[in-house]
């Protein structure tokens, strides 16, 4: 499923003094089975442009097109769009509410009008891919722990099977563990089912990591837009826009200020390793 | 004579199910004792679950001990007469910058607590102003905090346990809901007034890079004391970090698989610099 | 939606009454609202109204910023005017269908229109030009004697000035669960009444559970702050009189003075 936004502008209170631009002419296309990591610092539009692509925010200007056709027509469907391109919103486990785990995670699939039964196959099976153990679906999900609420939450968007799968910055406030487990689930998830997945972060190490391509948020305009490789040469901008580079990134590119003959395009810790092996001609 | 002093603090709670019936009961802290000395900077660190947020509440007696004692500057904290003296002497920065200013005004909320220790009007005014500054926060005392970062309401909580003047200061996890940015921020007038005020700080936290500069740090897993010793001491252990699903800087990390990889370099690479002058030595 | 009505909302300006002590312009809206009802002709409005054009060219309070206040209450309005001039017996004027207008009908309506008008003016001027502040604040201090009868002042003050940093909070929060709620195929918008109100359950829970554990944290963060209610408290900024203030109490002193006066003579 492609979605493509073209020269899409967002204004918060459009006509009065209040009025700001969130989003300035935004294109972008987005390609089936990506993994894409959206960055930018607190205020540059990443989350309102992650609202616009499931019609739950409305461009001012310019529009966005699934598969071809404009979801801000009228008459489109946009209860159908949204278990489509699923969002998961920050801290999802502030969305809970109903008696029993199995009961919320039900929630979505039941909106989108499938029978009792698909729902359940639906509900159980989305449970089962962010890991939480049968003995917990009867459970109150306010019993539960804070990463074990953060997965039941996932779960309850991905039971509608999205074909695009958004998440804004889903590891907040998780620890180290936590926070890896998430984001391995995220990669299995893509690799069983093929859907797209938009991972909004503050975290470049993550991004670096996990995602093959990177979009760069900075005062509501997209200021890169490429693989992790080629925006993190862009050190300065970055560090200008308010973020940065991996840390190992930074440890390169201070090797190389000493003097070391070391190449700066490097953002994982294996690679790192191994080129200053090399550099160092062992 | 230490500031805080723990002696095998245990604190228990009981589980119930839904009819009130007891489920079982959990240890949160587990026998644990251990001194910090006035002006230290401390960071306790641990996984969600460790044990870590539930001991720093003993610290300015929001908890007590289900055993055990807490002494803060020589109070034990179970006694009711010294309630007010142990919050006094420690203040605490809580994780949530929403639910803890309590002012419409980022003035009126430094007030609060010099206003709630009887502290005449004309001194909560210079305590407010002092406080401000100290995390560069003054240029907004006139603002509502709904109007800010979250790094900015931190360091106005922050500001606000200053100006009740304590000698120790308690920070739970005070990023955990933090961009980098704010991040840096908070750090920065936390290390600020370790440095400059000479005020004790104690940081709870799961960011390993918030550690480097402490003095001391304690790791806590199941409630138990896990590791303890200088940062240094703590990153040279990586595996160990590991297993108690903990992560180390990416510098830190790097080192230790060249080192693993038979390079002659130290364990516990903390900084850049350290890095590249460990490396200049190998070459 | 919320977010529009102005009535009650903080207008922030320099002027005189906004200067005035909270407890001079509670004293004063009191006294104006009870005049309203004391008066029982026409022409005791008189004075009621310039006193009205008077504080509100004062106040420097943009006189559209109030009428747009107004329109969130304006079906209250029409609806009591409407009731009374339909609904009062007396003689009858004009008649259509089943429906008559009598002569009284329209001297109460007319009479209704002018007090429910002033008093919502009236009413708002006062937290047009008060930061809930330190309205909470005048009203610690200016109800303070009954803590004589053991009624907790400080405590209700408090209670308020949390709970008004807490709504803005709460508002954003709702905005928020109704986006999440939305983006797993909620309906807010369709549907019967009944279906409508159910459909509220996934945003009220979590509001409410989100509700409880501020309060908890709030609480929490209160104590660590040596909170133990108002005793042994002082004041960052007590409050404290001013000429203006000793001016402010002598015109309403006057102004009732003159409205019991009409009230006698114009009987």
């Amino acid at each position: 499923m492609s979605i493509i936004v073209n020269h899409l502008t967002y204004r918060y209170n459009p006509g009065t003094a209040m009025e700001s631009t969130a989003l300035d002419d935004i294109n972008l296309k987005i390609e089936d089975g990506e993994f894409i990591g959206l960055i930018g610092h607190t205020g540059s539009g990443k989350s309102t442009l992650v609202q616009q692509l499931n019609g739950i925010l409305k461009p001012t200007s310019g529009g966005v097109y699934v598969d071809g056709a404009d979801i801000g027509d009228d008459g489109y469907d946009l209860k159908k769009l949204r278990g489509e391109v699923g969002l998961v919103f920050q801290y999802p486990e502030h969305q809970l509410f109903e008696t029993d785990v199995f009961k919320d995670v039900c929630f979505g699939p039941k909106n989108l009008g499938l029978t009792q039964k698909e729902t359940e196959l639906r509900a159980y099976e989305a449970l089962k891919q962010v890991g939480i153990a049968d003995e917990y679906f009867y459970q109150s999900p306010f019993d539960l722990s804070g990463g074990q609420k953060r997965r039941v939450a996932i779960a309850g968007v991905l039971a509608m099977k999205p074909k695009v799968l958004i998440l804004d910055e889903p590891t907040a406030g998780l620890d180290p563990k936590g926070r890896d487990e998430l984001l391995d689930k995220l990669t299995s998830i893509r690799q069983d089912t093929g859907c797209t997945i938009i991972l909004v972060s503050h975290s470049m190490e993550d991004v670096a990591r996990y995602a093959d391509r990177i979009v760069v948020m900075h005062k509501g305009r997209i200021a890169f837009d490429d693989t992790p490789m080629e925006v993190f040469k862009h050190r300065d901008e970055l560090k200008e826009m308010g973020l940065g580079v991996p840390g190992i990134t930074e440890t390169m590119y201070k090797l190389k200020d000493a003097g070391f003959p070391v190449s700066t395009d490097i953002i994982t810790v294996d690679t790192a390793v191994t080129e200053i092996m090399k550099v160092l001609g062992r | 004579m230490a500031i805080i002093k723990t002696d095998n603090l245990t604190f228990e709670y009981i589980r119930r199910d839904e009819e009130g019936n007891v489920e079982g009961i959990t240890t949160a802290v587990d026998n644990v004792s251990f001194e910090i000395k006035r002006g230290e900077f401390v960071a306790i660190l641990g996984h969600n679950g460790s044990g870590k947020s539930t001991l720093a509440k003993h610290l300015n007696a929001i908890l007590f001990p289900t055993e055990g004692t807490v002494f803060v500057d020589g109070k034990d904290t179970s006694e009711d007469a010294n309630l007010w003296d142990v919050r006094e002497t420690v203040g605490m920065v809580f994780q949530n910058p929403d639910n803890q200013i309590i002012g419409q005004v980022v003035e009126e909320d430094v007030g609060f607590g010099p206003e709630n220790l009887g502290v005449p009007t004309a001194e909560i005014w210079e305590r407010m102003e002092e406080s401000l500054k100290a995390v560069g926060m003054y240029e907004f005392r006139k603002k509502s905090p709904n109007r800010l970062s979250g790094g900015q309401k931190q360091r106005v909580s922050i500001a606000g346990v200053l100006a009740m003047h304590p000698q120790c200061i308690v920070l739970d996890e005070p990023t955990a809901m933090l961009d980098p940015i704010g991040r840096k921020e908070v750090i920065r007038a936390v290390r600020a007034l370790n440095d400059v005020e000479k005020i004790t700080a104690i940081l709870i936290t799961h960011y390993m890079d918030e550690i480097v500069h402490a003095d001391k740090v304690i790791v806590m897993d199941k409630g138990k004391i896990a590791m303890a010793g200088t940062p240094r001491e703590i990153f040279s252990q990586v595996d160990k970090l590991k297993s108690l699903s903990l992560d180390v800087p990416q510098v830190t990390m790097c080192a230790h698989k060249l080192r693993e990889a038979g390079l002659n370099i130290p364990e516990g690479i903390l900084t850049n610099d350290e890095f590249v002058k460990a490396l200049q030595q190998c070459q | 939606m919320l977010r529009d009505i102005t009535l009650g909302q903080y207008y922030p300006a320099e002027s005189v009454i906004h200067r005035l002590d909270p407890r001079v312009k509670l004293l004063g809206t009191l006294i104006f609202l009870t005049s309203l009802f004391i008066t029982k002709s026409f022409y005791g409005y008189i004075p009621a109204l310039l006193f009205l054009i008077f504080i509100i060219k004062a106040s420097k309070v943009p006189f559209s910023f109030m009428v747009r206040g107004m329109k969130a209450i304006a079906f209250l309005l029409v609806f009591s005017v409407v009731l009374n001039l339909f609904l009062t017996q007396g003689d009858v004027v004009f008649t259509w269908w089943k429906l008559k207008i009598t002569k009284q009908g329209i001297q109460t309506a007319g009479f209704m229109a002018i007090r429910l008008t002033f008093l919502i003016i009236g009413s708002s001027v006062m937290t047009l030009t008060t930061t809930p502040n330190n309205l909470t604040d005048g009203l610690e201090k200016g109800l303070g004697f009954l803590k004589i009868i053991h009624v907790p002042v400080h405590e209700i003050s408090m209670m308020m000035s949390i709970a008004l940093r807490f709504i803005p909070i709460l508002m954003e929060e709702t905005d928020k669960i109704m986006k999440a709620q939305m983006a797993r195929g909620a309906d807010f918008d369709s549907g019967n009444m009944f279906k409508r109100v159910k459909a509220l359950v996934p945003l009220l829970v979590p509001l409410f559970v989100s509700a409880f554990r501020r309060a908890n944290d709030l609480a929490m963060a209160m104590e660590a702050r040596c909170y133990r209610g108002g005793e042994g408290r002082t004041k960052m900024k007590p409050l404290k009189y001013h000429r203006r203030d000793a001016i402010g109490y002598l015109i309403l002193a006057l102004y009732l003075g003159v409205i019991i006066a009409l009230r006698i003579l114009l009987k």
